[in-house]
């Protein structure tokens, strides 16, 4: 089997401080991921940088064997919540919409069909009620929700999402973490930017624990051990031990 | 209007069409959090002015503009640049360019005042603006960039929310951010230079952001803010234009800014989305709700009450 995103020596930075370091992974087709490691670890940046939205300074990056801009539509990419301004004038569902732009094509307006899609894609979210509510309106889980009804509706093959689970309530989570198990089912590869150590090994098959660069990757069941946590977290767990203990 | 010369009707609809087209553009400022930009680039535009006036030694509208328009875009870069290679934010850096071009414009506008034949360049106009000048030729040009930017806005209507709401988004699907930059950057910079002969280059910034704050007080939807902030453009273009016709070389910047201003204020306090008057009732009718069973106390059962 093909691997649906191969990483090569990727490098990249903020100004002069080097963020990524050399950073090689591949990612087989139908598993779950949790990218883990502290703090300023370079998890978000590692999705940036891959999907081009972050400048890259050496490495490669292939997703289905070709790069980003070829498979633009393969991909979906769910950014943290916080990074767009929830006070825009339009609703839930004309947000989910956007996921279709793509496929509706540049300089056309969408339809009906494209409409009872993106309705679909709400209810799988358990949001069909708050289709027409403004988004400025709703709850942080409840946005985030939407968020990934727009990228459900996209159908991409691989789905990246960056911290969908931070701040959101109980509901919310299992809702995501259903839509996830889901999507894995039906054959889709998912990586999650996740930071809650304790659920790693329940909900995740797999897991890429970065601190800069690659700590340990694979199977959670093999490589999820007190030793790659005690490395991937450094010097900042040992710190927190000195305070509790 | 009655008894208001033909000349003074070009004016009034040139003015329209301005309105208009700055309402449209300045909803793309409001939401890049961009309005200070449209100031910046306003004020950029004034060496350009001056400077193409004084290469030729005449007056030639054309090509004061195409200065003005270069000058603009080099604010714009500057902007850019120092935001990209300093540690300056990016309102600061606006802040700086919009200064520190104006004041060069000022400079040089002083000493061209005082070479042979400056004085009648009219070169003033363009400080606050000077839409009596303005002739039939004008009106076509703004009619013009009126009905390109309309074209665009529908056009590409679905684009620009994606791109306004979630730029990030926007790229990962394949959407261009450069190229959306660089025709919001466009339509900014084409409006503000042909507006700045009307409204001039302090109060231009204007006509981009106070319409586009008045539209969001009226409305939850972004198609609905888009056409009311051009029709409070328009509004305010041809109510300021047509009070300053009415005195002797009256300046037509600072009346249409009161026009817009006032439009603001009705918009800030009876706006149906969180105007102050709207609110406040709303606080009320509330209060009422509660009050009933806020007061109502149940009457204590018998051996209930505290020994």
């Amino acid at each position: 089997m093909e691997p649906v995103l191969q990483v090569r020596g990727l490098h990249a930075a903020y100004r002069r401080t080097k963020v990524l370091d050399h950073v090689t992974f591949d990612v087989m087709p139908g598993t779950l991921t949790a990218i883990i490691g502290p703090n300023g670890a370079g998890k978000s940046t590692l999705l940036k940088t891959m999907l081009d939205l972050h400048p890259r300074l050496g490495g490669e990056v292939r997703f289905f064997g070709t790069a980003y801009r070829n498979a633009k539509l393969k991909v979906g990419y769910v950014p943290q919540r916080g990074s767009v301004d929830w006070d825009f004038p339009t609703d839930a569902l004309d947000v989910v919409l956007m996921g279709l732009y793509g496929r509706i094509g540049w300089f056309r307006r969408p339809g009906r069909r494209h409409r009872e899609l993106a309705l679909e894609a709400l209810d799988k979210m358990g949001m069909a009620d708050f289709a027409k509510r403004q988004i400025s309106e709703l709850s942080g889980g409840q946005q985030q929700r939407v968020f990934l009804a727009r990228a459900l509706v996209q159908d991409a093959d691989l789905y990246l999402l960056d911290e969908p689970l931070a701040g959101v309530d109980a509901a919310t989570e299992r809702a995501i973490m259903e839509m996830l198990r889901t999507l894995r089912a039906a054959g889709k590869t998912v990586m999650v930017v996740h930071h809650d150590l304790q659920t790693v090994e329940d909900d995740f098959d797999h897991v890429l624990m970065l601190n800069r660069t690659v700590i340990a990757h694979g199977p959670t069941t093999e490589i999820f051990t007190q030793d790659t946590i005690a490395r991937t977290y450094g010097g900042w767990l040992r710190r927190k031990e000195r305070v509790t203990g | 209007m009655m008894g208001l010369s033909h000349n003074a009707l070009w004016v009034l609809a040139s003015m329209l069409m301005l309105g208009t087209a700055a309402g449209l553009a300045g909803c793309f400022a409001y939401w890049k959090r961009q309005s200070l930009m449209s100031d910046a680039l306003a004020h950029a535009a004034l060496p350009g002015v001056v400077i193409g006036f004084a290469i030729l030694g005449f007056k030639s509208l054309p090509v004061m503009l195409l200065g003005a328009a270069a000058s603009a875009l080099l604010g714009a870069w500057a902007v850019t640049a120092i935001r990209a290679h300093s540690r300056v934010k990016e309102d600061t850096a606006m802040g700086i360019i919009l200064s520190v071009f104006f004041g060069l414009g000022i400079m040089l506008l002083t000493m061209v005042n005082r070479m042979p034949g400056g004085g009648q360049s009219g070169l003033d106009g363009f400080i606050f603006g000077q839409a009596a000048a303005m002739v039939r030729q004008d009106m076509r040009t703004m009619t013009a960039v009126a009905a390109v930017v309309l074209l665009v806005v529908l056009i590409s209507f679905k684009e620009w929310k994606l791109y306004l709401f979630d730029p990030a988004f926007a790229r990962g699907i394949g959407l261009s951010g450069r190229l959306m930059e660089a025709a919001y950057l466009t339509l900014l910079v084409v409006i503000i230079v042909i507006g700045i002969q009307a409204v001039g280059v302090i109060l231009m910034a204007a006509l981009l952001i106070i319409p586009a704050v008045s539209a969001r007080y009226w409305t939850n939807a972004f198609g609905t803010m888009l056409a009311l902030s051009a029709l409070f453009g328009g509004g305010a273009g041809v109510a300021g234009t047509y009070v300053s016709t009415l005195g002797d070389g009256w300046p037509t910047g600072p009346f249409i800014v009161i026009a817009a201003a006032g439009i603001f204020l009705l918009s800030l306090v009876f706006g149906t989305r969180k105007g102050l008057f709207v609110k406040a009732m709303q606080r009320r009718a509330q209060m009422r709700r509660l009050k009933p069973q806020a007061v109502r106390r149940d009457p204590l059962a018998e051996g209930e009450a505290l020994p």
